[in-house]
């Protein structure tokens, strides 16, 4: 069960890069936000991974909870500030 | 218990592929609004199956202070279920607001130039 676990933390990896080419690449500002916005909710995927390899839950909840407040924070308020710029253009 | 771990096993992965599906829609699709269907949808899926089987591994140890972490997982699948497709409505209403056009069928290069 641990090795299967390790397996599927390098294939959670993989999946994050995926992404990057959206942040990198993408031709507007908000296809950048939402490929931020998508690492950031695999990574959160990945911590819950890693705390079942290392056999402490009870930490790497904690470090996920605020993980994905923080996400939301940020994406709600960049989101907000293009919100009102667009309105008063 | 072995059946416990191997139905949490197959959710997980389960769980995985949505969230590669996620990915894959992300840098596949033409244009930002079908984009958020690959992260708003997909992807709030993905994080809850897996999430649902890290609770089925953590059943066995309900005993000593499982309990405590299957409330916090349940706390976190609540969360992600309310605010990922929220998040991802902002930002596609900020892009409707500031006018990015959508894509349409039949212009060719996939590119959102601003009206």
């Amino acid at each position: 069960m641990e090795k299967y676990f390790i397996y599927l933390s390098v294939v959670l990896t993989i999946i994050i890069f995926i992404p990057l080419y959206r942040v990198l690449v993408g031709p507007t500002l908000f296809d950048r936000i939402l490929g931020a916005g998508a690492i950031a909710t695999k990574t959160m995927v990945l911590i819950l991974v890693i705390g079942l390899v290392f056999n402490r839950m009870d930490m790497f909840i904690d470090i996920t909870m605020a993980y994905a407040i923080l996400n939301f924070i940020g994406t709600i308020a960049i989101a907000k500030y293009l919100d009102t710029r667009g309105k008063s253009k | 218990m072995e059946l416990l771990h191997i139905i949490a096993g197959f959710v997980i992965s389960l769980g995985v592929f949505f969230l590669l599906i996620g990915s894959v829609g992300l840098i596949r699709l033409p244009d930002f609004y079908s984009r958020t269907h690959a992260t708003g949808k997909s992807d709030t899926l993905g994080v809850m199956l897996v999430v649902a089987g890290i609770i089925l591994t953590q059943v066995e140890s309900i005993g000593h202070g499982g309990g405590v972490n299957i409330m916090k997982l349940l706390l976190i699948i609540a969360f992600v279920g309310l605010t990922n497709p929220t998040a991802t409505n902002a930002l596609a209403k900020a892009a409707y607001k500031m006018r990015l056009m959508p894509w349409f069928k039949d212009d060719k290069s996939a590119n959102n130039k601003k009206k």
